[in-house]
């Protein structure tokens, strides 16, 4: 059996990560576990204890960072931008599970909050994973709409309500990447399985009815380890914080490429 | 000199900002054959564009007659006339086919019955000059941002678009007026960069993160126009800052102006829809400004609800599950995450809160940056500006909504176009002077080291809270005079700032404090603008004029902001034209709703 050892910078150690008290006076105090890693320093990942005062803090568990970072410890590092669910920066690995820290409300979560990295992907530091493999892997669909024919001039395409309804939900994806960094596929082979992020992506276009490339795209995927790397484990369903349903998407790419040899 | 080794890049075209504006003119300077390098602090559907929701504006009539004209004339009363109409008139013109191109990209548009895109009334939009509702609002359900900047990323993909994600603008790089470039930090490697260019392109979007309650994003932090300021330009019109009339009550986050285009009505403690009274003809659907001051009223006379009666109810139980879910299935999610309100059952708790800078870097309708010189106007040669961070001036004293996803698209293709136009692919331009170069670095290496007392958390706390007491809804002399002392403190503590973080790689310690930097240059600008403009007009009120005063103050604001903080004024007449032979002037008038 091959040998092999994870990247140092997987393997950490709960103590000696540093301890910081809640302030004096708290009363409704939570610990939060924080992944820490500083590639600049030669030391192994720690996981350093915030204790944080749930009465002077915000209901989410992007507020608690963000109180960490305000009031108790500006090293902590984490993407955040919109705080409303719709950019998709702050996800990360709260309790287990892979999640957006800014609708994630801490009162869902029972004992100490532990927040990791999105799991099995290169950190450039504390929270923050390097994501450009995944963003190689989402521009690899070619994700835009391809034409065949003549535009209707200086109006829109035509397209029934029912034939929007087909993309309406597939086109919500927010490229937070919890779902893919949620799939064992994708943790064992995400050089080369797609993972569910990128098929939801070009699902979004095989049934946009303004598409003329579908075969195209479903040949694109036809190879054994871009699409049916999928075992249909359904974690990314089970993960995605848009309520999206990218094993669906997987199954019906799969249902047409069956259907296309039959 | 403090010897960072500069990593060069060269293109055409440098874009910094890749939201709608900075996206749509990506992708035009790729098409065109520009060598172009879009610089992004975050990856481009991360923007802020993301997150608006209502929708696009553009005439297209899809749901009752409808006429370019008529949204030009909603647009500048929209704006109080402080709008050029020369500009509104080319936006208003050009938006239908904006809008068309975006369904031709592959926008996800919500749909009519017979397959035409979708679209909705919203706030002061109306046909036959006021007479009716306009439903003129494209959009794709209640995400119309999400869908519109992710398809614009892709079409960069599409046109194999050069994109540096994660680079953090620092400063212009200024030769004898002129912009040459900028100076960039590669966040995941703390290296700098120096990207020289033909033409530089700011899209950086606003800065709402000067307030402390807002509905931008954490990264609204305005650093071209904090960039532009330091090198020497004013900025435009900055005392006007829309406040939207219905962000969660303390949460701050949206709840779309759609909402009530699609029916919703405002209530205050007593159950009374009391924009009947505000706006007799409108109601709901008046301006944002008028809608904001109607709900701050309510609340001062003690009409509002909760323990505390500082906000209102928002209700939408009366639209039905089936249009909620149809029309407006964001908004009912997050209603339910931040308020904890199943919009079917119960009204959303909303307040006015900071949303949108119609003021910023002055420019012309091809985008190209202006400033004064000896007296005159004058093109900043190689500096153009786009989007929320342009002032064209295109929104005057107040955006209408679903105005700002069309400025985005149609000066971000303009601009593009007028690089089409006027460079020349490949052409040469020289080295900057090293003497233009060191002082930027000598600032960046002067932040990145700060070894004061005061954290970048507690000095932006204390210039949020300014802002927020001070340029408030309502303003008066008093509260303004407070408000500019309160930021020269905080202007002047910038200088006992401490960072902690020493690493290179992702210190974001660091460029909190960068963006700290820039957000104070704009707060200056806007309390000493407020200040200095006694009249009101849109979005600016104050209580101690409270009448528009077109005889004195139909004319743009200038202001620049010194390195110690002061500020100096001059100005710009509004083009009262619409230089175009296809649709006639709009007199000032009384603005009613």
């Amino acid at each position: 059996m091959a040998q092999f050892r994870l990247p140092a910078n997987s393997r950490y150690k709960e103590s000696p990560g540093r301890h910081h008290a809640a302030e004096p006076g708290a009363r409704r105090v939570r610990q939060f576990r924080v992944y820490r890693w500083d590639p600049d320093s030669s030391a192994p990942p720690r996981v350093d204890c915030y204790g944080i005062d749930l009465d002077r803090c915000g209901p989410m568990v992007l507020d608690a960072l963000i109180k960490i970072k305000n009031e108790v410890d500006s090293t902590v590092t984490f993407r955040r931008s919109c705080r409303e669910g719709i950019c998709g920066s702050c996800a990360m690995n709260i309790d287990g599970v892979n999640t957006l820290a800014c609708t994630q409300p801490i009162a869902a979560i029972e004992g100490d909050v532990r927040i990791f990295p999105l799991p099995h992907l290169p950190v450039v530091k504390d929270l923050v994973p390097d994501l450009n493999e995944f963003y190689a892997q989402y521009a690899s669909v070619e994700p835009w709409l391809k034409t065949s024919g003549t535009l209707p001039g200086e109006a829109e395409r035509r397209q029934a309500p029912a034939d929007q309804a087909l993309i309406d939900r597939p086109s919500a994806c927010i490229l937070c990447a919890c779902c893919s960094t949620a799939c064992p596929s994708y943790w064992w082979n995400s050089d080369r399985f797609l993972g569910p992020a990128a098929l939801l992506a070009s699902y979004r276009w095989i049934v946009d009815t303004r598409d003329g490339a579908q075969a195209e795209r479903l040949t694109q995927l036809d190879e054994s380890f871009r699409l049916y790397r999928c075992h249909t484990i359904m974690n990314c369903t089970e993960a995605c914080p848009k309520d999206l349903n990218p094993a669906r998407a997987i199954a019906d790419i799969k249902r047409r490429l069956l259907d296309r040899d039959s | 000199m403090s010897g960072y080794a500069l990593v060069e890049h060269r293109s055409d075209v440098i874009v910094v900002g890749a939201g709608g504006a900075g996206l749509r003119a990506t992708m035009g300077l790729a098409e065109a054959g520009l060598d172009t390098a879009c610089i992004t602090k975050v990856f481009p559907t991360r923007s802020h564009t993301v997150a608006a929701q209502g929708g696009i504006s553009a005439a297209l009539g899809n749901m009752g007659d409808d006429d370019w004209r008529f949204h030009f004339y909603d647009t500048v009363k929209g704006s109080d006339w402080l709008g050029d109409q020369d500009a509104i008139a080319y936006m208003c013109r050009e938006a239908p086919a904006a809008v068309i191109e975006l369904e031709h990209f592959g926008l996800p548009f919500s749909r009519t019955e017979d397959g035409r895109i979708y679209q909705r009334p919203f706030g002061g939009m109306t046909t036959n000059y006021g007479k009716g509702i306009a439903q003129r609002t494209c959009a794709a359900a209640d995400r119309t941002g999400h869908a519109m900047l992710h398809t614009l990323y892709q079409q960069c993909l599409r046109h194999r678009a050069k994109f540096f994600i994660e680079f953090f603008a620092i400063d212009l790089i200024m030769e004898e007026g002129a912009c040459r470039g900028v100076l960039a930090l590669d966040m995941a490697t703390g290296t700098l960069h120096r990207f020289l260019a033909q033409a530089t392109i700011l899209a950086t979007g606003g800065y709402g993160r000067a307030y402390f309650s807002c509905t931008s994003a954490h990264t609204c932090t305005g650093d071209g126009s904090g960039m532009a300021l330091r090198a020497g330009l004013p900025l435009q019109d900055m005392e006007f800052v829309q406040f939207h009339p219905t962000g969660i009550y303390g949460a701050g986050c949206l709840i779309t102006e759609g909402v009530r285009g699609e029916g919703g009505i405002l209530r205050n403690s007593a159950g009374e829809r009391f924009m009947e009274r505000y706006a007799p003809n409108a109601k709901d659907l008046a301006s944002r400004d008028v809608v904001s001051r109607a709900m701050t009223i309510e609340i001062r006379e003690g009409r509002g609800v909760g323990p505390a009666r500082d906000h209102l109810n928002l209700h939408l139980e009366h639209l039905g599950a089936d249009v909620i879910a149809k029309r407006l299935p964001g908004i009912a999610e997050t209603a339910m995450i931040f308020a904890n309100v199943d919009v079917t059952r119960a009204p959303i708790p909303v307040q006015p809160t900071v949303h949108y800078n119609m003021g910023g870097i002055p420019c012309n309708v091809n985008g190209e940056a202006l400033t004064r010189a000896g007296g005159s106007e004058a093109v900043v040669p190689g500096l153009m500006a786009i989007g929320e961070a342009a002032c064209v001036s295109v929104h005057g004293a107040n955006r209408l909504g679903s105005n700002s996803l069309l400025d985005l698209v149609v000066f971000g293709r303009a601009a593009a176009a007028r690089c089409a136009k006027t460079l020349r692919p490949g052409a040469s331009h020289p080295d900057p002077r090293a003497r233009d170069v060191e002082p930027l670095l000598d600032r960046f290496d002067r932040i990145r080291h700060a070894a004061g007392s005061r954290p970048t958390a507690s000095l932006r706390d204390e210039m949020q809270r300014a802002m927020q007491r001070d340029a408030a809804v309502f303003r008066s002399g008093e509260t303004l005079t407070e408000g500019c002392a309160a930021l020269a403190r905080s202007h002047d503590a910038f200088r006992d700032l401490r960072i902690s973080d020493r690493s290179l790689v992702f210190n974001t310690d660091l460029v909190e404090a960068l963006e700290l930097d820039n957000l104070l240059l704009q707060s200056l600008a806007t309390i000493h603008s407020a200040r200095n403009r006694t009249e009101s007009r849109g979005a600016h009120a104050r209580e101690d004029f409270p009448a528009r005063d077109d005889a004195n103050w139909m004319r743009h604001s200038l202001a620049w902001v010194d390195e110690a903080g002061g500020v100096r004024f001059d100005y710009r007449p509004v083009q009262l034209q619409t230089m175009s032979e296809d649709v006639e002037r709009i007199p000032p008038q009384v603005r009613a709703y």
